[in-house]
C-alpha cells in the first residue's frame, strides 16, 4: 500500500482537493480542529496552572528557590551566624532573608472586654524580619493591602495576615479563629510563650500564600527582645539564587557544608507539601482524561468530515478505480487531507497557546480562590499531544475513506449503493 | 482483442433475479471500430461494462488482449484497465477539482512515467483533441463537448489497446457531437480499437460494424 508511486499518486490528489476545496469548509474544519486542540492542551494546562500557581506563589512570596528550616526537634537553627557565612559563601546566590519565628497569638478585644466577654485571639506564627532583606527575596511590600511595610526602625509596629482578620475571611472558618474589628492603626495584644506585647498594626498583607496571609511579621530586632534572644539563632532562611543556578545544585553544596547537620535544607521542589504534589498528579490525571475524549471528540469529527467528503466523491472515486487509480492511492489522499487539516489545525493552536493564551494567562492569572491559575503547557507535552491529534485524525480519515474505496467500482460510478 | 464465451450477467434483488446478458459470444479484432446499440433495457451498456472489466460477469469468459480475464484479482482487473483500456463516460467524468491537463496527466503518473514525459504527452492529447487552449481550466469552467474532448484525451493519452465509450454523444449538441466522433475516426484510422456504445443510428453508421442487443443476447451484427 504505502508505495512510493501510491504515496505521489495520493499526495496529487490530496494536495489539488484542498486548495481547490470550498475555503469555508477548509477553515470550518480547520477551526474545529483548532478548538479541538486547544481543548487537548488548555484544560488540562489550566488544571495543572491551577496547582502550578499556588507552586509558584509559594516559592515566590515564602521559600524562594532554597529552604532551610529548623530540624523536626529543634525551635531554631543552630549556629545560623556560621550557616549564613556559609551561605553568602556560595556561588549562585542573589540574596537571602533569615527569619525568627515562634507560635503565638494575637488578641483584639482585650481593652474593652468584660470579664464575662469571650477573649477575640487568634492563634498565628509570629515572625521576625529584616524588612529590606524579606522584601529583595520574597517581595513582601507588594502584599500590603492597607497601610505600609514594615521600616528597620519600627518599633511594635507588624504587618498582619488577611486571614487573621475577619473582614478579609467570605465565610466563617471554625478551625481558624480571626480578629474582629482590627484595621492599620488598631492595637493588637500579642503572646509569645507567655511574653506579652502590645503592637499596632502598621499594614495588612494579603496573599493566596497560607505561610504569608496567617502569619504575623515584625522587625527581627524587635522579635529578638520579644522572645529573649540574643545569640542569632533563626528558624528559617529562604534564598533567592541568581537567575539560571540549579536550587538542587545550590542545596547539595550546602549540604556538603555541614548544614544538613543542624538543619533540614530543601529546593522549593522539596519542600512542597506531599499533598500538594498528589493535587498535581491528580489535576493531570483529570487533563488528561479530560484530552481522551477531545481526542475522541476530534477523531469522530474527523471521521464524519472525511467520510461526508468521500460519500459526496463515491461517483468520483470509483471513476479513479475505473480508470486505474490504485485503491490505496486514493486512501492515502484521504490521509494526506487528514494529515493537513491535524497539523495546519495544531499547528495554529500551538501558535496560539504559545504566543497568545500562555503570556495572557502568565500576564492575567485567573483569579482562583487560593492560587493564580495560569496555562501550564511544556512544550514537549504539547507536541505528544499534536502527535496523538495527528494520529487519531489519520486513523479517522483512513477508515471512513476505506470503507468507500472498497465500494464496487461500478456501483461507486452509477450510484448505486 | 476481444472475446467473450457464454457472457452471462444476471441480477439479483432479494429473491428475485434479472438475466441482463444471456450467454453472449462476441469477438472483435485489433483496430476495429464497432458499435454497441439496441433499444433501452438491452444490456448494451451492462455488456460494455463487463468487457472492459468495470464489472464481473455472473458466468461466462472474457479474453482482452489474449488474457483470461476471469483469473484476474481485483489489483490485476485495475492494472490492465490502467494500462490497456481507456473509457469515455456519458457524463464525462471528469474530476471536478483537477484541470484538463491534470485529470489527463493522472493516469499517466499512475503507470510510473515520469512527470515531465507525463504532463508532456497530456499536453499533445488535449491538442490532439482541440484543448490544447484550455489546458489550465477546470471542468466546471468547460462546455460539455469541451468535457468529452477532456475526458477522450484522458481515455487515450497513455495509448491504450481498446478504447471504450459509453453513449459519448448522449449529452452533447449536434456540433460537439459531430467533433466527439470526428476524434474517434481519426483515432480509428490510426488503427485504435474502439468499442461504443450508443443509441443513435446516425453515429452508429460512422463505425466499422455495428453490433445490436436485444433482451441480454446479440441479435445480429450489420
Amino acid at each position: 500500500m504505502l508505495s512510493w508511486l501510491n504515496i505521489r499518486i495520493g499526495f496529487f490528489l490530496a494536495w489539488r482537493q484542498l486548495r481547490r476545496a470550498s475555503k469555508w469548509t477548509t477553515g470550518l474544519i480547520l477551526f474545529v480542529m483548532i478548538l479541538t486542540f486547544l481543548n487537548l492542551v488548555v484544560v488540562s494546562g489550566i488544571l495543572v496552572g491551577l496547582i502550578q500557581g499556588s507552586i509558584d506563589a509559594h516559592r515566590e512570596q515564602y521559600s524562594s528557590d532554597v529552604i532551610i528550616s529548623t530540624l523536626n526537634d529543634k525551635a531554631y537553627i543552630e549556629n545560623s551566624p556560621q550557616i549564613l557565612g556559609v551561605i553568602e559563601s556560595q556561588p549562585g546566590l542573589q540574596a537571602y532573608t533569615a527569619r525568627y519565628s515562634a507560635g503565638g497569638s494575637v488578641e483584639a478585644n482585650y481593652k474593652t472586654r468584660k470579664d464575662t466577654d469571650k477573649p477575640n485571639v487568634a492563634a498565628t506564627q509570629i515572625v521576625g524580619i529584616d524588612p529590606a532583606a524579606e522584601d529583595t527575596v520574597t517581595h513582601l511590600a507588594k502584599y500590603v493591602v492597607d497601610g505600609s511595610y514594615l521600616s528597620a526602625t519600627d518599633y511594635d509596629q507588624v504587618l498582619i495576615g488577611s486571614f487573621l482578620l475577619k473582614q478579609y475571611i467570605p465565610v466563617d472558618n471554625p478551625g481558624f479563629a480571626a480578629l474582629d474589628h482590627v484595621e492599620v492603626g488598631t492595637k493588637i495584644r500579642m503572646d509569645v510563650n507567655g511574653t506579652l506585647r502590645e503592637v499596632t498594626v502598621k499594614g495588612i498583607l494579603k496573599s493566596k500564600v497560607d505561610n504569608v496571609s496567617r502569619n504575623v511579621y515584625m522587625v527581627n530586632s524587635q522579635f529578638r527582645s520579644l522572645i529573649g534572644r540574643t545569640d542569632g539563632n533563626v528558624a528559617e532562611i529562604a534564598i533567592k539564587l541568581k537567575p539560571g543556578a540549579d536550587p538542587i545544585v545550590f542545596r547539595d553544596a550546602l549540604i556538603r557544608s555541614g548544614v544538613a547537620k543542624v538543619a533540614k535544607v530543601q529546593t522549593y521542589v522539596d519542600a512542597q507539601p506531599k499533598f500538594l504534589k498528589d493535587i498535581v498528579a491528580t489535576f493531570a490525571t483529570l487533563g488528561n482524561m479530560l484530552s481522551s475524549i477531545g481526542l475522541v471528540v476530534a477523531s469522530i469529527t474527523i471521521f464524519i468530515v472525511i467520510f461526508i467528503n468521500a460519500l459526496t466523491r463515491k461517483k468520483f472515486i470509483g471513476i479513479l478505480k475505473g480508470i486505474g487509480i490504485n485503491g490505496p492511492a486514493i486512501e492515502i489522499s484521504y490521509i494526506f487531507q487528514s494529515i493537513f487539516y491535524a497539523v495546519v489545525g495544531s499547528g495554529i493552536g500551538v501558535l496560539l497557546v504559545y504566543g497568545f493564551l500562555v503570556p495572557l494567562f502568565h500576564a492575567h492569572p485567573i483569579d482562583f480562590p487560593f492560587s493564580d491559575g495560569i496555562l501550564v503547557a511544556p512544550f514537549n507535552e504539547t507536541l505528544i499531544r499534536m502527535g496523538l491529534l495527528v494520529l487519531s485524525t489519520v486513523i479517522a480519515g483512513y477508515i471512513p475513506a476505506r470503507m468507500i474505496v472498497r465500494k464496487n467500482t461500478l456501483d461507486s460510478i452509477l450510484g448505486r449503493n | 482483442m476481444i472475446e467473450t464465451k457464454n457472457l452471462v450477467k444476471t441480477f439479483r434483488n432479494g429473491s428475485v433475479e434479472t438475466s441482463v446478458l444471456k450467454g453472449i459470444d462476441f469477438s472483435a479484432k485489433a483496430g476495429e471500430f464497432i458499435a454497441i446499440m439496441g433499444r433501452s433495457g438491452a444490456g448494451k451498456s451492462t455488456f460494455l461494462y463487463q468487457i472492459s472489466l468495470l464489472d464481473d460477469p455472473t458466468s461466462g469468459e472474457i479474453i482482452l488482449d489474449d488474457q483470461k480475464t476471469f483469473e484476474m484479482t481485483t489489483d490485476q482487473k485495475t492494472a490492465f484497465r490502467l494500462s490497456k483500456c481507456g473509457y469515455v463516460f456519458q457524463d464525462y467524468a471528469l474530476l471536478p477539482e483537477l484541470t484538463a491537463l491534470e485529470n489527463v496527466v493522472l493516469p499517466l503518473l499512475m503507470q510510473n512515467i515520469p512527470s515531465k514525459i507525463a504532463y508532456a504527452k497530456a499536453t499533445e492529447a488535449l491538442t490532439k483533441v482541440r484543448l490544447g487552449h484550455r489546458l489550465g481550466s477546470l471542468p466546471t469552467y468547460l462546455s460539455g463537448g469541451e468535457q468529452q474532448r477532456a475526458s477522450i484525451a484522458r481515455a487515450v493519452a497513455h495509448h491504450p489497446k481498446i478504447l471504450f465509450a459509453d453513449e459519448p454523444t448522449a449529452n452533447l449538441d449536434n456540433e460537439s457531437s459531430e467533433i466527439v466522433m470526428s476524434i474517434f475516426q481519426e483515432l480509428h484510422k490510426e488503427g485504435q480499437t474502439i468499442v461504443m456504445v450508443t443509441h443513435e443510428e446516425q453515429y452508429a453508421k460512422m463505425t466499422e460494424r455495428i453490433v445490436r442487443l436485444d433482451d441480454g443476447k446479440l441479435i445480429g451484427a450489420s
